[in-house]
């Protein structure tokens, strides 16, 4: 089991996950976090709150796979990802990258292609709680014009 | 055998998550579609939808790729993670 890929229940602390990517690191001087969270409406739906599902096994595989994909490109350090699984709330977190580097343009850029990646190919899915009932999300065209950017 | 299972909204409409089926004569992702819905008919507008990815043994496959016996074989949804 990869120790930078956790597939969680629970929430998680944005000031430990930055911690552990600081901790005994002095080559760094670059700290790259992005945080996902449930939003209150979608496609003019109000939200109460998500489900999330994914393919355990898959999951890890297809993460560590952009993690290295991320690492041929760009020179980083440590990456975290944590990936939240089962019911949340509006306004709870639900994913988060971190990732290191000497400098701030390859943690940058990296942060950004891992989450564009996992967004088309990491095997999560969100049912929304909306005021019409439950609901499967649908994939969204402009995730995937995102993600061949990078291409 | 080969394993077969199912995910989020697929799994809702087929009302089924995961089986297993002889590999005898399955030598593709677009052969097993076939069997499924041979056995069961009122699958097929769910196979049909283009949209539909797979899996072989926890890689992301197109339709013609081989499949042999003991593999898990995975179908599901456009992915919304994120």
């Amino acid at each position: 089991m990869n120790k930078n890929i956790s597939i969680q229940t629970a929430d998680f602390s944005l000031a430990d996950e930055v911690a552990l990517l600081e901790q005994d690191n002095e080559i760094d001087g670059a700290v790259v976090t992005f945080t996902g969270r449930v939003r209150n409406k979608n496609e003019g739906l109000k939200v109460s709150g998500l489900f999330l599902e994914h393919y355990p096994g898959m999951t890890e595989l297809s993460l560590e796979k952009i993690i290295a994909s991320a690492r041929k490109r760009w020179n980083i350090g440590r990456v975290k990802i944590i990936h939240r699984i089962g019911q949340l709330k509006i306004g709870e977190q639900i994913v988060f990258v971190g990732v290191t580097s000497k400098h701030r343009q390859d943690a940058f850029a990296a942060n950004e292609f891992i989450m564009d990646f996992l967004k088309v190919k990491a095997p999560f899915w969100k049912k929304e709680l909306t005021e019409e009932g439950e609901k499967w999300l649908g994939a969204r065209n402009t995730d995937n014009d995102k993600a061949k950017q990078w291409d | 055998m080969i394993k077969v299972v199912f995910f989020a909204g697929l799994r809702e409409q087929l009302g089924c998550a995961e089986l297993t089926i002889p590999s005898v004569h399955i030598t593709t992702i677009n052969a097993l579609k076939l069997v499924l819905v041979e056995l069961n008919p009122h699958w097929q507008v769910y196979f049909e939808n283009k949209a539909l990815l797979s899996a072989v043994n926890h890689d992301m496959v197109d339709g013609e790729h081989p499949i042999k016996s003991g593999d898990e074989v995975a179908f599901f949804p456009p992915v919304t993670g994120g």
